[in-house]
């Protein structure tokens, strides 16, 4: 048995089907994972990512900190109620993880980081916080869903205190906000409007189960992972990590050069791969005819193999498969991949494939 | 529970396979093995005509979680495929002993059925695998 969200008895009452996913044991899908994809480009479902790791970083000390081991610049958000996405680096600039940071107050942000990814995390954090005045906690007591899609807000509005419902709704994307019990960001990984919404176990529990009531349809990992393909959002693990800069990542606007006095963990490293030439490109690739692209199948131009798929399949509102492979900057436009030994052409094109409901390629 | 029709002959990679009149043998993927596939989204069938070794691939489904491979049981000759999953690869999952069958083939000695699972046998072998 891995470890279990606040949420599990609900999945388990709901006839999900489980499976291991980082040492959790978390909903595949509930049925039909087309559905659940379905409803969260058409109308609202709900993710449990309670499994996801809430870490607090406060203190006189929090900011310098931040500033330097993320590779987007906390300043940006620093005074506000907004919420930024980055990278946090090794000294090579390889991406220890990817992950969310808000700030809530002076001194007071709060880290949203992979599950997977968790211990090796907090290690490097603590580390990289040692000799400062800036704290670290996890928050562990905290669950956490996702409500996506284009009726979520509306939908979800009703779990918070009449008083607070108009300024929630209000909020525009990226920011985030305390109301009643929860704390809710408009956020997201499946490129549809929608929240995320962190508090206890218990609250987020009635927040499910009222969700549901309301007809908000419950998704699982499977619908997770067609809706970011489809939004041409990485997943850690899979089209990036340690050994691949954000440059090589499609994630160069996450990287803040700008001041350039700001001495973040990876720097030279990127400006070293910069002043070079970055030697690989993260892009998209849509699969012309019938057929489906998975992971680690090999990017090919004439007999040459020159990358390979880090995250692929079908996207159901795309209606065909699309995929993100890593392949070399002077890899050109025409290229195909190799499927059980057959050569099947595909058309490169900038990510996302569908944003806001609408197929973009 | 997965619906186990008793006129059928199984495999141990959760296939079915139905003796004709004629003497060819329909082949398709059991309700369990579509249950476990999730949705199916694509099927590549093979060519008419086409031979296959007992164990070689004759066909691939594709469900939005991970290809599998469908498996010739037996030394046979592949004498039709179900063309309409090119389109609706679905039917699969919502008819798997009906519409969703895969190909037809001819086998290449005629006691090939002998040796593979009775409904009774595929039972045990679903219920073993629920322990």
């Amino acid at each position: 048995m891995g470890n279990r969200t606040p949420l599990y008895p609900l999945h388990e009452e709901a006839g999900a089907r489980i499976v291991d996913f980082g040492g959790w044991d978390m909903p595949l899908s509930y049925g039909s994972q087309l559905a659940e994809h379905r409803a969260v480009r058409e109308s609202a479902g709900m993710f449990d990512v309670s499994h996801m790791t809430v870490v607090d970083v406060t203190g006189d000390g929090a900011d310098g900190l931040l500033s330097r081991i993320l590779a987007n610049d906390i300043g940006k958000i620093r005074g506000t109620d907004r919420a930024l996405y980055t990278c946090m680096l090794n000294d090579e600039g390889g991406v220890i993880d990817d992950l969310i940071v808000y700030h809530r107050g002076p001194g007071d942000y709060r880290l949203v980081v992979n599950a997977a990814t968790r211990e090796k995390d907090l290690a490097w954090m603590r580390r990289q916080a040692e000799g400062t005045d800036a704290e670290i906690a996890e928050r562990p007591e905290l669950a956490m869903i996702a409500v996506q899609g284009p009726q979520a807000r509306e939908r979800a509005a009703a779990l918070l205190p009449e008083t607070a419902r108009e300024e929630a709704l209000a909020m525009k994307p990226f920011v985030a906000g305390g109301f009643g019990d929860f704390f809710v960001a408009r956020t997201g990984y499946t490129g549809e409007d929608g929240w995320e919404i962190i508090g206890t176990g218990d609250a987020v529990m009635r927040a499910w189960r009222s969700l549901a009531d309301a007809g908000v349809q419950p998704c699982g990992l499977g619908a997770r992972d067609t809706l970011r393909l489809e939004a041409g959002l990485n997943l850690y693990g899979a089209d990036m990590d340690e050994t691949t800069t954000p440059l090589e990542s499609n994630l160069g606007w996450t990287v803040a050069f700008e001041p350039p006095e700001r001495d973040f963990v990876g720097r030279a490293a990127l400006e070293r791969q910069r002043e070079a030439g970055v030697p690989r490109r993260l892009v998209g690739l849509v699969l012309e005819g019938k057929g489906v692209l998975r992971a680690h199948q090999s990017v090919m131009a004439a007999d040459e193999t020159v990358g390979e798929i880090t995250s692929g399949g079908f996207g159901p509102t795309v209606g065909g498969s699309v995929a993100l492979a890593r392949i070399a900057a002077e890899a050109g436009d025409s290229l195909g991949v190799e499927i059980r030994g057959r050569r099947l052409p595909v058309r490169v094109v900038p990510p996302p494939f569908v944003r806001r409901g609408k197929v973009l390629i | 529970m997965s619906e186990v029709p008793g006129d059928l002959k199984f495999t141990t990679d959760h296939e079915w396979l139905r003796l004709e009149d004629d003497g060819t043998v329909t082949l398709g993927i059991t309700d369990h093995a579509q249950e476990a596939l999730g949705d199916l989204v694509y099927v590549e069938l093979p060519e008419q005509g086409q031979s296959a070794d007992a164990g070689d691939g004759i066909a691939v489904v594709e469900s939005v979680k991970a290809a599998s491979d469908v498996y010739a049981p037996f030394e046979c000759t592949v004498d039709e495929v179900n063309g309409a999953l090119a389109d609706e690869p679905e039917k699969v999952n919502s008819d798997p002993y009906g519409e969703g069958w895969i190909v037809r083939v001819t086998p290449a000695s005629p006691g090939a059925l002998e040796e593979l699972l009775d409904p009774e046998a595929y039972e045990q072998l679903l219920a073993e695998a629920d322990d």
